[in-house]
C-alpha cells in the first residue's frame, strides 16, 4: 500500500493548496508508515517538481507529453488511476479545485473506491475504520463519512490544512501511459486567465461586496481595498443576479464556498443561503450599517457603520499600516 | 435531441440545518424540499435546447416515492417524461449506478446534472456517470451550447475560464451563467399531472461509502465592534490579534 497524489499545475506552476495536499497525504502516510508518490501531469519544471518533495513526497512521476499539456478530464483520469495501480497506492488524494472535483468520481468509479469531496480534516483510523469529515449542506454543517472500499479518494478543500515543511528529496521518474483516443474526445479550444486578479478559490483573504453598495459604479474602492490586502473580489447572489459583477464572484450556498483566512462582508446582510459559502472562513469581518444585520451574529469583528465612508478610511489605515511596518 | 437531467430533492436553502439520534440523522422534520437549484438550471437549459427541435427532456430521480412533488414540479417547469428509480439515495456512487443502468438500456444525446446537490455537495453524480457510461464529463459548466452533433461548452477554472468543444453524448453539470431557472406557469402545472412518471426499481450494487455522523461548526465568540471612526483599530486588531493581515 501507498499514497499517492495529484499535482495540479496551473501554467507550469503548484498553487499552495496543491502544498497542502502534498502535507496532508504526507501525513496520511506517516499514519500507516508507507511512502507518498506525487504525479504531475504536463509541463512543469525539474525545480518546479522538487518543491513537491519539500512537504513530503518521496517519489515523483512526471507525465511530460504534448498531448497532455492541457487539462483534459477523461486522459488524466486514466493516467492517474494506472499511477495508483502502478504504485499500489490504496489511498489516491487531491485538491478539491475545479479540475480536482471532475477527477475524483471518475477516479473512484476507476479504482473501486469510496469518495471523499470537500475533506477538512485527516482521516481517522482505528480498527480498520476509515473516517473522513467533510463540509455538507452547503458549509452549514460537516459529515464524518466512513469509506468501506479498500481503496480511497480523498479531494481536500483548499486552506483547511497547514503546509509542513520537510527536509526530504525525492527522485523524479518520466512515466508514461498508453491512453485511448476516446480519452481525448473534449477538445480544449481556449483558456482565459485573468492574470492580474487573484483567483477568489485560492484566496487568503476576501473582500466581498453585497446591495448596501448600492451599485456596480461603487466597486472602485472594494478593487481598492482588495489591492491593498492582495485579496480577490466576491459579492453577494444579487449583486452578480444584477449584473453588478461576473457569476464567478458569488459566493454562498448556490455559488463558490470559500475559507480564506480572512472574509470582509461589506454591505452584505449575512442571509443563511450566504453564510453557508463563508462560514469556514477564519475570521470574518462585517461592515454594516444596520448593527441589526444577522451577519454580526458570526463575526469576529464587525463596524457598524456606512460603507461609503468606513471602506475609505480603512483604506488609509491599510496605507499607514503598510507604510509603518 | 434526447436529454436526460438528472435530479435531486434537497432542503430548501433556507433551513436550519439540525441532526437527531445522536447526530447521526438528518432532523428532516419541517423542512421543505425543493428540486435542487443547480437541477433548475440543468432543467432550463434543456428546456431551451430542445425547443423546437421536437426533442424530449426526460428527468431522472432516484428516490423514495417522497421525492414525487419535486418530480412533478420538473414536469410543471417543462420536462416530457419523469422516471423515478424507486430507492433511497444511498450516496453518489448508488445513485450513479442506477442512473447508468437506466441510460444503457435507454440512451440520450446529452445527459445534465446539476454542478452540485446542496445537501451533500459531493459534484460526483456527473463525473461517475461519465465513468461508467465511457462518457466524457465535465463537472461545472457555465455555459452549453450546441451546434449539430458537438457542444461548446464553457468550464471554470480557479481564475479563468477554459472553452472546450465536445461531441454529443457526454455529461455535464449545471451552474449559473447556463440558463435562467424556469418558473412553471399554470399550463405547465396542470398538465405536469398526466405527464408520464415511471416508477423503475434498482439493480442491487454494493456501496462504499457511509455517513456515521455531523457535526455543525462550532459557534464563533462574541463580535468585537469597533468604531466607524476608527478604522485604523480594526487594521491594527487584524495585524496583532487576528493576525491574518
Ligand atoms: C434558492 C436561493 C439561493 C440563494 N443563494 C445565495 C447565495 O449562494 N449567496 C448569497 O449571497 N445569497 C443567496 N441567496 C439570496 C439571499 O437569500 C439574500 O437575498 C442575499 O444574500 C442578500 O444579499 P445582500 O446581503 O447583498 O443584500 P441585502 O439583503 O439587501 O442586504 C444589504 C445589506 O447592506 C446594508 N447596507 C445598506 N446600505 C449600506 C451602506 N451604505 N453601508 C453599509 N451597509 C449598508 C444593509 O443594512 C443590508 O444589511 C439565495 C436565495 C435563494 C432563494
Ligand atoms: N438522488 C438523485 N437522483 C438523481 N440525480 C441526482 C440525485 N442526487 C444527485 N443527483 C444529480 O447529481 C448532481 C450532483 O449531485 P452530488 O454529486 O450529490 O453533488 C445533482 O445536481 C443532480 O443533478
Amino acid at each position: 500500500m501507498s499514497v499517492l497524489i495529484y499535482a495540479e499545475n496551473a501554467d507550469g506552476k503548484f498553487k499552495k493548496s496543491i502544498f497542502e495536499v502534498v502535507s496532508y497525504a504526507r501525513a496520511i502516510a506517516d499514519q500507516n508508515n508507507t511512502t507518498l508518490t506525487a504525479i504531475s501531469i504536463g509541463d512543469v519544471s525539474a525545480d518546479e517538481l522538487n518543491k513537491l518533495a519539500k512537504y513530503g513526497a518521496d517519489k515523483i512521476l512526471n507525465v511530460a507529453n504534448a498531448q497532455l499539456k492541457n487539462f483534459v478530464n477523461q486522459a488524466y483520469a486514466s493516467i492517474i488511476a494506472e499511477a495508483a495501480k502502478k504504485e499500489s497506492a490504496d489511498v489516491v488524494i487531491l485538491s478539491n479545485s475545479f479540475s480536482g472535483r471532475g477527477l475524483a468520481p471518475r477516479l473512484g468509479v476507476k479504482l473501486d473506491a469510496g469518495v471523499v469531496d470537500g475533506a477538512v480534516a485527516l482521516p481517522e483510523q482505528n480498527g480498520g475504520n476509515f473516517t473522513v469529515k467533510k463540509t455538507a449542506f452547503s458549509g452549514k454543517a460537516f459529515a464524518t463519512v466512513q469509506l468501506t472500499s479498500a481503496n480511497k479518494v480523498i479531494a481536500l478543500i483548499p486552506n483547511s490544512y497547514r503546509i509542513v515543511e520537510v527536509a526530504k528529496s525525492a527522485k523524479v521518474e518520466d512515466f508514461s501511459v498508453d491512453t485511448k483516443a476516446s480519452d481525448f474526445k473534449a477538445m480544449l479550444k481556449e483558456i482565459v486567465r485573468s492574470a492580474d486578479k487573484v483567483s477568489l478559490p485560492d484566496a487568503d483573504i476576501v473582500v466581498s461586496g453585497g446591495r448596501g453598495l448600492k451599485g456596480p459604479e461603487n466597486w472602485g474602492m472594494i478593487e481598492e481595498l482588495a489591492d491593498l490586502l492582495g485579496a480577490a473580489t466576491a459579492c453577494s447572489k444579487p449583486v452578480s443576479d444584477a449584473g453588478w459583477r461576473p457569476h464567478s464572484e458569488h459566493v454562498g450556498q448556490t455559488g463558490i464556498a470559500v475559507s480564506p483566512n480572512l472574509y470582509i462582508a461589506i454591505g452584505i446582510s449575512g442571509a443563511i443561503q450566504h453564510l453557508a459559502g463563508v462560514s469556514s472562513s477564519k475570521v470574518i469581518v462585517v461592515i454594516n450599517k444596520d448593527a441589526e444585520a444577522p451577519f454580526f451574529k458570526v463575526a469576529d469583528y464587525g463596524i457598524v457603520g456606512d460603507a461609503f465612508e468606513v471602506v475609505p478610511k480603512l483604506i488609509t489605515a491599510i496605507k499607514e499600516h503598510k507604510a509603518s511596518a | 435531441m434526447k436529454v436526460l437531467v438528472c435530479i435531486s430533492n434537497v432542503p430548501d436553502t433556507t433551513t436550519k440545518i439540525t441532526f437527531t439520534d445522536n447526530n447521526t440523522q438528518f432532523n428532516t422534520n419541517g423542512v421543505q424540499f425543493i428540486l435542487n437549484p443547480y437541477d433548475e438550471i440543468a432543467l432550463a437549459r434543456a428546456i431551451e435546447l430542445t425547443e423546437g427541435d421536437g426533442g424530449t427532456v426526460t428527468v431522472i430521480n432516484v428516490g423514495d416515492v417522497s421525492t414525487e412533488a419535486t418530480i412533478r414540479k420538473a414536469l410543471a417547469i417543462g420536462a416530457t417524461d419523469a422516471v423515478r428509480i424507486n430507492a433511497k439515495p444511498h450516496d453518489a456512487w448508488y445513485v450513479a449506478y442506477q442512473i447508468a443502468q437506466y441510460v444503457k438500456a435507454n440512451p440520450f444525446d446529452l445527459i445534465l446534472t446539476g454542478r452540485e446537490s446542496i445537501d451533500y455537495n459531493g459534484s460526483k453524480v456527473a463525473g461517475m456517470l461519465g465513468e461508467l457510461l465511457d462518457l466524457p464529463s465535465v463537472s461545472i459548466i457555465k455555459k452549453l451550447d450546441i451546434d449539430g452533433d458537438k457542444a461548446t461548452v464553457e468550464r471554470e477554472i480557479e481564475g479563468g475560464k477554459e472553452l472546450l468543444t465536445i461531441p454529443l453524448p457526454f455529461v455535464a453539470g449545471a451552474a449559473e451563467g447556463v440558463a435562467e431557472p424556469k418558473i412553471p406557469n399554470m399550463r405547465g402545472i396542470m398538465s405536469a399531472r398526466t405527464k408520464p412518471l415511471v416508477v423503475v426499481e434498482p439493480v442491487e450494487v454494493k456501496t462504499n461509502s457511509e455517513i456515521i455522523s455531523y457535526e455543525t461548526p462550532a459557534p464563533r465568540g462574541q463580535v468585537k465592534l469597533v468604531a466607524a471612526d476608527d478604522a485604523a483599530k480594526l487594521i491594527e486588531l487584524l495585524h496583532t490579534e487576528a493576525k491574518v493581515i
